[in-house]
Order: C-alpha cells, then sequence, then structure tokens
C-alpha cells in the first residue's frame, strides 16, 4: 500500500472530475446533461484556470460531441466525455462508429432514465440500451469505485491487444450527487499508472496519411471487421482483470469482474449492479444474523460479459434473484436476468432463477424490498416456486 | 481574397485526389475535392467527409483515392468530427507531438443534404466555437446518393423522387434554403459561394479559405447529370449557364464585407436556358406552366439584386466589381 491522499468527502461527480483533471487528457468535447452536468462544468474550470492541457470542445449536441470525440481519438489524442440519459440515447449512432473505428475514448455515463415521460433520475435504461455498441461497460458503485475505474479507463481502453472505446457508470443523483469518501491517488501516481498510449496509426501522421472510415459494402470485409471486434472484447476480459490486479498492488484495492459478498456458503444469492449492492450488503449482515445464508453479486464488468465468473459464483446455490434497473418491454426480463440466464443455462448451472426490477425513474430501493426479495428467494430455496414473470419492487398499487 | 493564378500554375499543385475512384463520369464531386486541395498548397490536410456520393466512392475499402488524412464518421456529423481533430491538433501541436514540417489544414466536406439538412446543426455548431477549419457543401440539389430525394436545397420546380410532379403537383413547391446567407449569419471570417467551371475562382477561394485564420465556409454548385436528368458531359456548362444567369452568383463575405465575384452584366441568361437542359425541369416547359417559370425568373433576379445591394452596401462605389 503505497501513500494516497487523505480520506475526502465528495460527490461522484467531483470525484470523476478529479480523475479526468489528473489524467489531464488531450481533449474532452462534451455537452451538459443533468445528472453528469457537473463533471463538465468542473472540467470546464479546470480548463479556465489553466490546471489541464486539455482542449475542451464545447459541443452542441452529444452527438457532435461523440463525433468530435471520435475526430480526435482518430488523431491520436487521449480523448474523454461525460453523458447520461437522452444525451446517451443521441449518441447511439456513433458510438457503434466509434468502437468500430477502434478508438480508445473513455466515457463517464452517469445514469439516468431515458424519456418518457421526462425523468431526470437514475435508472440504467441509458447505458443497458448501447449494451451491444461495441464499447466496453464498467458498473460502479460508488464514488470511489467511479475514480478508480476513471483511472483504469486508458490503460484498459488503449491496450494494444483491446483498441475499443470504454464507459463507466454510476447511478445519477444517488452517486454523482451524494457525497461520499474518497480517496484519491496523487497526480503522479495517477501519471505513472495511465503511462502512454502505444503507438497506433492517427490522422496526424504526415508521413503515413490514413483512411478512417472507409465504404465496406456488400464484397467488402464488413463482416470480418465486426467479428475482429468481438475477438477484441474477449481479449479485453483479461486484460480488464490484469489492470484490477495492477490497481490493487498501487492502492490495496482489489476489483473483480463480479464482486461477491457471503457466497462461499450462500444457500441464495442476490445479483445487482451499482448502489444498490450497499443497500443488498446492509439487509445482508441483518438476515444473515437471523440465519438466511444469502450472498451478493455485484457485476462490475458488463461488457465483455464475465460468462464463467458468473456460472462459478452462483454455481451451488438453489435460487437467485436478478434485479435489473432497466427493462427490456416484451422480453422475458431484464437485460442483466437474460444476460446471466444465458451464462447459467451455457455453463450447465441448474437454479431457480427470478427477476426483481426495482429503481425506474429513480424510485427509491429500500432495505425492506431487498429484504422481501430475499426473503422470496428463501422460499423457494425451501422448496417454493419462483414466478417466470418479472417481480417489481416498490411498484405502486399493483403489489 | 488570394490572388488567381494561372491555369499552368495550378497545374503544377500536386493532384490529392487519385484517379480510378468511382464517382459518376460528369459528376462535379471529384473535380470540386481537386480544385479544393489545390487551394491548400503543399500543407497537409485531414479531410473530414459526410455519408454520401463522394464517401462511397472514393473510399471503397480496402482501397482509398485520398492522399490526405480522411475520416468519415457519420452523415450528420462530418464538421462535428472535424472540430475534434482540430481540437486534437491544437492540443498536440502544443504539446510538441505532431510530427509535421508544415501546419495541418482541416476540411470538412458534404453534399446539400449532408449540409442544408442533416448536418446544419453540427455545421452551425463547429462555425459557432471557432475551429480553425473548412467547411465545403457540394450542392447538386438533391439526395443523389440514395437515388434523387429532395433536399432543403432543391431548387422550387425540379423533380426528385420525393418531390415528383404529378396530376396535382408541379416538382418540389418550396423554394431552396439560403445556406450560404446562413453561414454569413454566424459572422466568421469568411464565405463564399462558387463553381467548378470557374476552377480559378474556386481554387483561389479555397485558399483565402485555409488561410484565414478561424472558421471558413464554402458553398459550392455541382453538377449531378444523374440527378439532374443531364448529360454527362454537359456538366461544367451547365454550372457556367446557372452562374450567368445569376442563379447560383459567384461571391464571397470576408468579415461581412459582401464582393460578388462575377457579374455577367449583360451577358446575364435566363434561367430558362439551363433548366431546359436538366430533365428535372422538363415538366415545367408546358405552355400552362409558362407563368411560373416566369415567378423563378422574379425571385432568381430579385435575389441577384438583393446580393448586388448588399455588395454596393459594402463596396466603395469607386471600386468596380470584376467582370
Amino acid at each position: 500500500m503505497s501513500t494516497q491522499t487523505k480520506l475526502q468527502a465528495v460527490t461522484g461527480n467531483q470525484a470523476v472530475a478529479m480523475a479526468m483533471k489528473q489524467i489531464d487528457p488531450d481533449v474532452v468535447a462534451a455537452y451538459p446533461i443533468t445528472p453528469q452536468t457537473d463533471v463538465v462544468q468542473t472540467y470546464s474550470q479546470y480548463v479556465a484556470d489553466g490546471l489541464v492541457k486539455s482542449e475542451f470542445v464545447t459541443a452542441e449536441s452529444e452527438h457532435s460531441a461523440m463525433s468530435a470525440c471520435i475526430g480526435s481519438a482518430a488523431a491520436g489524442a487521449r480523448t474523454m466525455t461525460a453523458t447520461s440519459s437522452a444525451g446517451f440515447a443521441l449518441m447511439w449512432e456513433v458510438l457503434y462508429v466509434a468502437a468500430s473505428m477502434r478508438l480508445p475514448i473513455v466515457m463517464t455515463t452517469v445514469n439516468r432514465a431515458l424519456s418518457g415521460p421526462i425523468n431526470i433520475h437514475c435508472d440504467h435504461s441509458d447505458s443497458m440500451g448501447g449494451r451491444d455498441t461495441g464499447w466496453i461497460q464498467i458498473y460502479n458503485e460508488d464514488a470511489q469505485e467511479a475514480y478508480d475505474a476513471t483511472v483504469m479507463g486508458f490503460p484498459i481502453a488503449e491496450h494494444a491487444a483491446v483498441r475499443l472505446p470504454l464507459m463507466n457508470m454510476y447511478d445519477g443523483f444517488i452517486i454523482s450527487g451524494a457525497i461520499g469518501p474518497l480517496r484519491a491517488l496523487s497526480d503522479e501516481q495517477v501519471q505513472d499508472f495511465i503511462g502512454q498510449a502505444p503507438p497506433y496509426p492517427s490522422l496526424l501522421q504526415p508521413k503515413n496519411p490514413a483512411t478512417f472510415g472507409p465504404f465496406d459494402g456488400l464484397h467488402g470485409w464488413y463482416f470480418e471487421h465486426k467479428v475482429s471486434q468481438n475477438l477484441a472484447m474477449e481479449a479485453a476480459l483479461p486484460v480488464i482483470q490484469d489492470t484490477y490486479d495492477r490497481f490493487a498492488e498501487l492502492t490495496g484495492r482489489q476489483y473483480h469482474h463480479l464482486m461477491t459478498y457471503g457466497m462461499e456458503d450462500a444457500e441464495v444469492a442476490l445479483v445487482t449492479i451499482g448502489s444498490s449492492a450497499g443497500t443488498a450488503r446492509s439487509v445482508q449482515a441483518k438476515l444473515r444474523s437471523e440465519g438466511i445464508k444469502v450472498g451478493i453479486v455485484k457485476p462490475r464488468t458488463f461488457r465483455p460479459f464475465p460468462t464463467e465468473e458468473f456460472a462459478q459464483a452462483i454455481s451451488g446455490v438453489k435460487a437467485v434473484g436478478i434485479m435489473d434497473r432497466a427493462d427490456s418491454f416484451g422480453a422475458q426480463g431484464g437485460p442483466l436476468y437474460l444476460e446471466v440466464l444465458a451464462a447459467l443455462y451455457q455453463r450447465g448451472v441448474s437454479t431457480k432463477t427470478v427477476n426483481f426490477i426495482y429503481g425506474l425513474g429513480g424510485r427509491d430501493l429500500y432495505p425492506q424490498n431487498i429484504e422481501e426479495a430475499i426473503r422470496t428467494l428463501q422460499s423457494a430455496a425451501d422448496g417454493g416456486d419462483l414466478p417466470n414473470s418479472r417481480i417489481y419492487l416498490n411498484l405502486k398499487g399493483a403489489q | 481574397m488570394a490572388t488567381k493564378l494561372s491555369p499552368k500554375q495550378y497545374v503544377e499543385r500536386a493532384e490529392r485526389l487519385s484517379g480510378g475512384h468511382r464517382l459518376c463520369a460528369g459528376c462535379g464531386a471529384g473535380i470540386i475535392v481537386r480544385q479544393l486541395l489545390m487551394g491548400a498548397k503543399d500543407n497537409p490536410v485531414v479531410v473530414s467527409n459526410a455519408t454520401g456520393c463522394l464517401e462511397v466512392s472514393t473510399t471503397i475499402y480496402p482501397y482509398t483515392a485520398w492522399k490526405d488524412s480522411f475520416i468519415h464518421s457519420a452523415f450528420e456529423n462530418a464538421a462535428a468530427t472535424i472540430s475534434g481533430v482540430e481540437a486534437a491538433y491544437k492540443s498536440l501541436e502544443r504539446q510538441g507531438r505532431v510530427d509535421s514540417d508544415k501546419p495541418y489544414k482541416f476540411l470538412s466536406i458534404a453534399g446539400d443534404g449532408g449540409s442544408y439538412d442533416i448536418g446544419l446543426q453540427a455545421i452551425s455548431g463547429a462555425l459557432e466555437r471557432g475551429h480553425d477549419i473548412v467547411v465545403a457543401c457540394y450542392d447538386n440539389g438533391a439526395y443523389m446518393n440514395t437515388g434523387f430525394q429532395r433536399s432543403a436545397a432543391t431548387p422550387r420546380g425540379a423533380w426528385t423522387t420525393t418531390s415528383p410532379n404529378g396530376k396535382v403537383s408541379i416538382g418540389k413547391t418550396q423554394p431552396r434554403k439560403n445556406l450560404t446567407a446562413i453561414a454569413v449569419a454566424h459572422g466568421i471570417p469568411y464565405v463564399a459561394q462558387a463553381s467548378p467551371h470557374n476552377f480559378r475562382d474556386l481554387i483561389a477561394k479555397a485558399e483565402t479559405a485555409f488561410e484565414t485564420p478561424g472558421p471558413a465556409f464554402l458553398n459550392i454548385l455541382s453538377p449531378c447529370p444523374r440527378g439532374w436528368r443531364s448529360a454527362d458531359e454537359m456538366g461544367m456548362a451547365l454550372a457556367k449557364m446557372m452562374v450567368e444567369s445569376c442563379w447560383w452568383p459567384l461571391y464571397e463575405v470576408v468579415d461581412g464585407e459582401y464582393k460578388i465575384s462575377y457579374d455577367p452584366k449583360n451577358r446575364k441568361i435566363p434561367i430558362r436556358d439551363w433548366m431546359k437542359q436538366q430533365g428535372r425541369f422538363k415538366h415545367l416547359f408546358t405552355p400552362a406552366n409558362e407563368e411560373f417559370l416566369d415567378e423563378l425568373q422574379v425571385d432568381c433576379d430579385r435575389e441577384w439584386e438583393r446580393l448586388k445591394q448588399l455588395a454596393a452596401l459594402s463596396t466603395p462605389a469607386d471600386k468596380p466589381v470584376a467582370e
């Protein structure tokens, strides 16, 4: 454990803005949207005060912000941005372009519900809607995780075997605006950790002009390009873990694709992403004192999807509840549920499963809602049945 | 404005778009690109190109016709993309991380669909932010790449596949959007209209645009034999006639001051002369539509007079306009 700065009390957005300042990317191109706004505002002040060397492109929309990021990254500049919700949705077209050009852009996505009806509060429908864009996706529980993941962004994204854009998520308002504890690294530690990007062709090499984004039609290589993106995703899984491990050597904070809590002897398990994992752990402590052997699985890496890790973590439990803060209308459940089920089926893990949908549009998730979910799982473990349909937590009226 | 050189002097400048690309015979886009890049002299250029004919015809993977660095991202974002490239250049240059003897120049180019319509916001944002870039539009008056659909640049009365003439329609009913005026309204240092038939004028304008610090906008008439339903070999002749009729006047706006680059004066021709050579206007040439054609002529003349007034407000009376 090396020297880290003292414990600070900051919001999630402040933590990420601090990490961005320490990374000091060549270019930041962004557009303001609630609840991401103060990342952009704080960074603007760093630029105004000459604390960073970054060029700041104040784009006129998120579509243009991501487009400018694409131009910048293709020109060989370390490039960052941040967005939320509708802004993420407006970027959607060009998120695919960024990934297919293999541009290691690092983006903060502060999770917020999508319209309509319009709602500014947290759920995961924005980034979950972008899960197939070809970006690496890391979900964070609190300000510390968001800070750490931001520092780890470029070493993963720029890795020669990966070369993919990366987005970091944390919960809008709950984390972005709430004050929590943070142990930051020193500027030198951050710069040493991120190092220099490996060389790659760029638009600004006069002796070697390059064409980016050519037409690749019916008789071309489009299919092969898509396959290569998937190979890069597969290669990213160990690179992400290596980066987590290297970060642990520096900080003592050890991350995994899945963070597991009390899974060693668990009879039932709850899988949950983001800030709700903290609430789940506090309920877990209470129920364990009553003799309910409940474990918590918190996925951090969602793209690439850690299939093997899920199969190993959940193997042995009698019932598992998968919590989604986004829905997939008309499907059997939310996106996390569907992917966990596929992982379990593929790896031959047979257990009772159910999908809990919670927190859409910022609906509170109270400890008693999680307790209710865990008790449902326990009764299934004791021989009861679980419904095939979703169970909504803290839904008004219907329950 | 940069000095117009002789054709011989321009020929000595490097060709920066190679032959063998797949643009149609008679297409204006490739000719315009060659002229624009001559305006960059021997500076390296990064080109950002919107989705469209030019892009699909010049970058068929694994080939490229571009001798400069080139990026295509999507349809509506060529200007936003070049903003990012220019920002990266500024940042890296400041840090001493660009290995180039000559300063880079930045060109965003899109058709009228990618400029007047779907790309307008990105162009407006890029011009307002003041990037040191040149934004060019090659205006052939419709979405030609997808099969001739109407755009905001399609002339009133023209047939397109989404503004067809029919029993109750005369073709496109609305007048064109004036994109050049919109660019001027951004208060940027340099805006110009050009046509590739007058290549000395176009190259000199491109040179001025590249050399002007800050954003510059060039709107360039681009013949399209397929969409105009005109003969392949007639492209430059038609462009010349459209300029001679003052329907596509050549002018520039330098720091808000209008200068007409070419005034045909008593050689000004009626718009009917070039309209009747383009199949997209064929349905208008019936006795019943004479009045409508007269209306279009009135519209054209009114716009030309307005432009002359703007130039007169800008130009001292003793400074004659080039003939």
